[in-house]
């Protein structure tokens, strides 16, 4: 049995948990699903849709707001009760927090980021990016069972999630947690100043990174945007380097879009960057490394320098 | 406040990165190392608490002999101190065989704040610093953007997803996996430099092959990532290789 531990925030399922759950379902071993948090009804019964044996829901006041250690301790039980052959997860930044802690707890192995299940000699491996997206590796989990295995986000469509003829069951497992033994306190999530730009409604973005090297050369990239009739979007560190506003930042910590046309110059590629546009209809990269992970997802590349480049994109726009 | 902050040394950012022969690890001998990114922010941070707070800031790295290169750098840049875990093996070592490697280390120290980066560019884990936690039964908040600090305590920015933040409390001592770009980097001084030669570093060797705890996975097979789309690359100088891109943008991808 393969036990999935989906995510949700205020009732809501994200779409990395119907992803993981996707990934768990492909591997051919039936699949439970748990869910943790207070007030999960709604949650859980679209989790009794998808086709799985068991739905164990573990509603607590205790864990209505995510605690790393709230987590910890109700999952060690659980994981401990049901002796999954697997533990799979999504890779968000919630699981990043608790999931190296609950493999301590558990002292088993922890594989993360995480894009497939792969048999080799029989064995099941995961294929995780290693070296900023440079090189695949095909890992195998050692120890005793339960592994524990975190799936990148949108490395499996959750459009593959498999439904049940008839709802699963569901299961309220008993959470005994003690409210003092959390250490971390949380307040209220909420967002920064409201984001002036919706770069999910462009239907062209000219992006920059880390090649565009300095904070005047990003007027080029603003000028080959309005040859374009594009937005200006970046990576996070141009944005961290205050060249480009935050609320410009495609990627897993800014926005994700869409759009008809993406050009990424400049742009290495790198996973946080690439789940934030890789839904782009026609992706192009410009960079000067052949080997950039960028054009591993681009319909057009050119290998070339970019200061070289956009300027002769202007004006073959503009001719 | 004394902080200990874990440095990794990875290959450079724009190292060709290629699969050895037995396709289990790189070809790393004749690469470049650095600071891994995220890990100087780290230190960063912890030398800004160290300015405002006061206290000693102690770096600490798992490697061989090479990895004194970032730890001489961390000393220049205004570290106090620093323990240098001898492990000739580290590129193979997962996450988990690290993090009990500077759990070791940290132990006998008195600590309040244990700082690392969010994710190596190498492995790119983002395990080792909650491993870390766990291991040594500190509490931990990952993907921090800000440190209040009061008494016994900190209040800290975590990162959520989709531009959320949330502040979380909870006692010192304690750890944190902080977010890259929070600040801006200082380089190291002239002064610095010549500060660092007379700092110590502390040498231990981990308990290492048999003796060592048993790595928690094995890398079957290291290989260049397929392509998810077959990309035309245009070619030609600058000028031409644009007009034909423009052109296909036009008449084949209908983009424009």
């Amino acid at each position: 049995m393969l036990l999935v531990i989906a995510e949700q925030r205020d009732g809501v399922l994200n779409r990395a948990s119907a992803e993981a759950l996707t990934a768990a379902q492909q591997m051919g071993d039936e699949v439970k699903v748990a869910l943790l948090g207070a007030g999960l009804n709604a949650a859980a019964a679209e989790l009794a849709a998808a086709d799985v044996a068991e739905v164990l829901v573990l509603d607590a006041p205790a864990l209505e707001h995510y605690t790393a250690d709230g987590f910890v301790r109700a999952l060690t039980t659980l994981v401990a009760a049901e002796a999954p052959a697997l533990v799979v997860l999504p890779h968000t930044y919630q699981t990043r927090d608790f999931a190296p802690a609950l493999a301590v707890a558990l002292d088993r192995a922890l594989l993360t980021d995480c894009v497939r299940a792969v048999r080799r000699d029989g064995t099941l491996a995961f294929s995780r990016p290693m070296f900023q997206g440079k090189l695949m590796a095909d890992v195998v989990p050692l120890g005793p069972a339960p592994h524990l295995v975190t799936f990148q986000s949108g490395a499996v469509s959750a459009e593959g999630l498999a439904r049940g003829a008839t709802p699963a069951p569901t299961r309220a497992v008993d959470v005994a947690l003690d409210a003092a033994a959390i250490r971390q306190r949380p307040e209220a999530p909420f967002q920064e100043a409201k984001q002036a730009v919706d770069l999910s409604q462009a239907d062209r973005i000219v992006a920059v990174g880390r090649g565009i090297k300095g904070e005047e050369h990003v007027e080029l990239a603003r000028r080959l945007a309005e040859a374009l009739g594009a937005e200006v979007a970046a990576s996070r560190p141009i944005c961290d380097a205050g060249w480009l506003p935050m609320d410009r930042q495609v990627g897993s910590s800014g926005q994700t879009v869409a759009p008809t046309l993406y050009l990424a110059l400049g742009i290495s590629g790198a996973i946080q960057h690439v789940v934030g546009m890789k839904g782009a209809k026609t992706i192009v990269a410009v960079n000067k490394d052949a080997d950039a992970p960028i054009f591993e997802i681009a319909d057009y590349g050119i290998v070339g320098d970019l200061f070289d480049v956009v300027p002769a994109m202007i004006a073959a726009l503009e001719a | 406040m004394q902080i200990i902050v874990c440095i990794k040394q990875v290959i450079t950012r724009d190292w060709p990165v290629r699969a050895d022969p037995d396709a289990a690890w790189i070809r790393e001998q004749d690469a470049s190392f650095e600071m891994n990114e995220p890990d100087a922010y780290a230190l960063e941070a912890a030398l800004r608490l160290k300015e405002q707070h006061g206290g000693q800031v102690t770096v600490c790295s798992v490697g061989p002999e090479r990895v004194t290169q970032v730890i001489r750098e961390a000393l220049a840049r205004g570290a106090d101190r620093a323990i240098h875990v001898l492990r000739d093996d580290v590129s193979r070592m997962d996450a988990f065989t690290v993090a009990t490697a500077l759990a070791d280390a940290a132990k006998d120290e008195t600590v309040d704040l244990v700082l690392t980066g969010l994710q190596s560019d190498d492995h790119g884990f983002a395990q080792t610093g909650v491993l870390l936690a766990a291991l040594l039964r500190l509490p931990h908040a990952t993907i921090i953007m800000d440190v209040e600090v009061g008494e016994g305590s900190l209040r800290v920015k975590r990162e959520l997803e989709g531009g959320w933040f949330q502040w979380v409390t909870m006692p010192t001592p304690a750890l944190l996996t902080i977010q890259s770009g929070i600040n801006q980097l200082r380089y190291a001084t002239l002064k610095g430099i010549m500060a660092a030669k007379k700092k110590e570093i502390r040498t231990v060797a981990a308990e290492g092959g048999a003796d060592g705890p048993a790595p928690r996975q094995r890398i079957a097979s290291l290989y260049p990532p397929e392509r998810e789309k077959q990309t035309r690359f245009v070619d030609g100088a600058p000028s031409e290789a644009a007009q034909t891109l423009v052109k296909l943008l036009r008449d084949e991808a209908h983009a424009l």
